[in-house]
């Protein structure tokens, strides 16, 4: 609920890909580590042309390629299978490594959520990107400052973040996660620095755009909506309009 | 076996642009000649285990076969969830070689000791788990690993340990090879892994001395596990041991004593898992120590087989 704007711009303005051919290897790779995030990258995916339409409607069904969390090789543009946190900026950085071996210019995208960013296996990977001065690599933070157990800043804070992930060897700018031309304009700098990884710390709005859940932990993980609530939510989004 | 093992990345390098070597803090000349032509291909990473092992999952989604080495309690009990979704779930080519299997580092304690690391790793869907007897049999394996296409957990033995593999006997991953053959209508089934191979041959000859005759079968990939092999030999055996230097619970033995369950049933001979207790280590000292105190050397692998027979006897 907060990642849309971000996922949309790499879609629409940043990434390279060919969605007759996701396995193109001269594509750029996004890889949504926050896999729990899957609806608004299976809404792009469907926009683009990975996927078609109507399987958004069979979201979690025992027959759907579409679940809980994005599969690789369930789901034609899914990069990695996400789900436990932690795992894809490793990856990523595995990803970065062969494109650089196989002198491909290919670039490669890690959309982190920041709780999952509590993970150790993160900063492992963060260690190994810096020194390997991984330039076609991007971390990306979606930095909504809620986790499932509450407000990070409670719960393990992350602060300052912009600069432990500078000093961690990345070229990082933070932003406003939600402001299109913004994210627009950040990601066309990129690589921030032609000797580093790139962190593009996105502040923003969990539940944003729906006004009874924006900023409030309790939407984490919300699902089984009664009738009213499922009213006001098509309400706000201007659903039927 | 280790420096074999370690070596053969090398020649595999060579001959097929696929293979990454991915170390996480090993000794400083390990696989020197492979870092000076080939430095693209050589990683050093520190210690930093789950990022290696997801690292060498992102490099295998493009094309490549990473060998990925340390310590074998790090490679697993360290970074299981990686091993398990990062290698397992996306089905890819990456070669877990582990230092130390088993009661190799006897003297480190048990933060060391890979003691269950084959019952973790085979628990695993679409793991291969492979123990080899010897360097010269760690040859064989790595060659075939070239053409492998699942991940494979490759535990290494301490080094040096005598060489009972043979050529002849040939070497496909998931094949059983049968060390020591019985001409006798009932003899004894003894079924081994890793190294515990030439201690059941030992043990083995001991028996024969006592006039039971023995049959070795040696199980150098525990999963996919040679079935049919197992099967047919373990119909006609008055008794059928499993020897490893693991916990008793969740390894060769149990994976033998399932497929037995499931094939023979009813009319299952005796059968005896000869492995580690459901314990930490207590001591120290060396591998050959505690195999001792585990009961685990040839002479007591043998005395063991000789009681457990007697007592089928008196019941």
């Amino acid at each position: 609920m907060s990642l849309i704007e971000i996922l949309r711009v790499l879609y629409d303005d940043v990434m390279r890909y060919d969605a007759a051919r996701p396995d193109w290897p001269e594509r750029d790779r996004c890889i949504l580590s926050k896999g729990h995030g899957c609806l608004a990258l299976y809404a792009l995916l469907a926009d683009k042309g990975f996927i078609k339409a109507e399987e958004l409607d069979t979201f979690c069904r025992v027959d759907s390629i579409l679940g809980g969390h994005p599969e690789r090789g369930k789901v034609p543009g899914v990069e990695a299978s996400t789900g436990a946190l932690g795992h894809g900026l490793p990856i990523g950085v595995g990803m970065a490594l062969a494109a650089r071996m196989q002198k491909r210019d290919s670039r490669v995208f890690v959309v982190m959520g920041d709780g999952e960013i509590n993970e150790g296996s993160v900063w492992e990977a963060a260690l190994a990107a810096g020194k390997h001065r991984l330039s076609n690599l991007t971390a990306i933070v979606d930095y909504n400052k809620i986790q499932s157990a509450g407000f990070t800043k409670d719960i393990q804070d992350l602060e300052p973040l912009v600069d432990k992930w500078k000093a961690f060897g990345f070229a990082t700018v933070d932003v406003d996660g939600h402001d299109v031309a913004a994210l627009q304009a950040v990601f066309r700098r990129l690589p921030f620095d032609g000797k580093k990884p790139s962190a593009i710390v996105c502040h923003t709005v969990k539940g944003k755009g729906i006004p009874f859940a924006e900023n409030d932990p309790k939407w984490h993980h919300h699902s089984n909506f009664d009738a009213p609530t499922l009213e006001k939510l098509h309400r706000a989004v201007g659903a039927g309009q | 076996m280790r420096k074999t093992c370690i070596d053969m990345v090398y020649e595999l390098a060579k001959k097929d642009p696929r293979v990454v070597f991915i170390g996480s803090d090993l000794s400083p000349g390990l696989l020197k000649k492979m870092k000076d032509e080939m430095p693209e291909r050589h990683y050093m990473e520190g210690v930093t285990e789950a990022n290696v092992i997801g690292m060498s999952a992102g490099m295998a989604m493009d094309g490549y076969m990473p060998y990925v080495n340390t310590i074998a309690t790090f490679i697993t009990r360290r970074c299981y969830e990686q091993v398990a979704l990062d290698l397992c779930l996306h089905h890819l080519p990456v070669r877990l070689i582990a230092n130390g299997g088993g009661l190799v580092y006897a003297p480190l304690g048990p933060t060391h000791l890979a003691v269950e690391d084959i019952a973790i790793m085979r628990a695993l869907p679409n793991m291969t788990v492979t123990a080899v007897s010897d360097a010269e049999e760690m040859v064989r394996l790595m060659e075939a690993t070239l053409d492998w296409p699942h991940p494979i957990y490759i535990r290494l033995g301490k080094g040096g340990d005598p060489v009972v593999s043979r050529a002849e006997n040939g070497f496909e991953i998931g094949k059983g090879i049968v060390m020591r053959r019985s001409e006798a209508r009932d003899p004894v089934l003894l079924i081994s892994c890793g190294v515990m191979t030439n201690r059941a041959l030992l043990a083995a000859d001991l028996l024969q001395e006592k006039g039971i005759p023995a049959e070795v079968i040696h199980i150098h990939t525990i999963k996919p596990l040679d079935e049919r092999l197992i099967v047919e030999h373990a119909r006609r055996a008055r008794g059928v041991f499993t020897i490893e230097e693991h916990t008793v619970i969740g390894g060769l033995g149990s994976a033998v004593i399932d497929t037995l369950v499931e094939h023979i049933g009813a009319r299952m001979p005796l059968v005896q898992k000869l492995g580690l207790a459901d314990q930490f280590a207590k001591n120290y000292g060396s591998q050959d120590d505690l195999l001792e105190l585990s009961g685990l050397q040839p002479h007591q692998i043998a005395e063991r087989v000789g009681q457990a027979l007697q007592q089928l006897r008196v019941a």
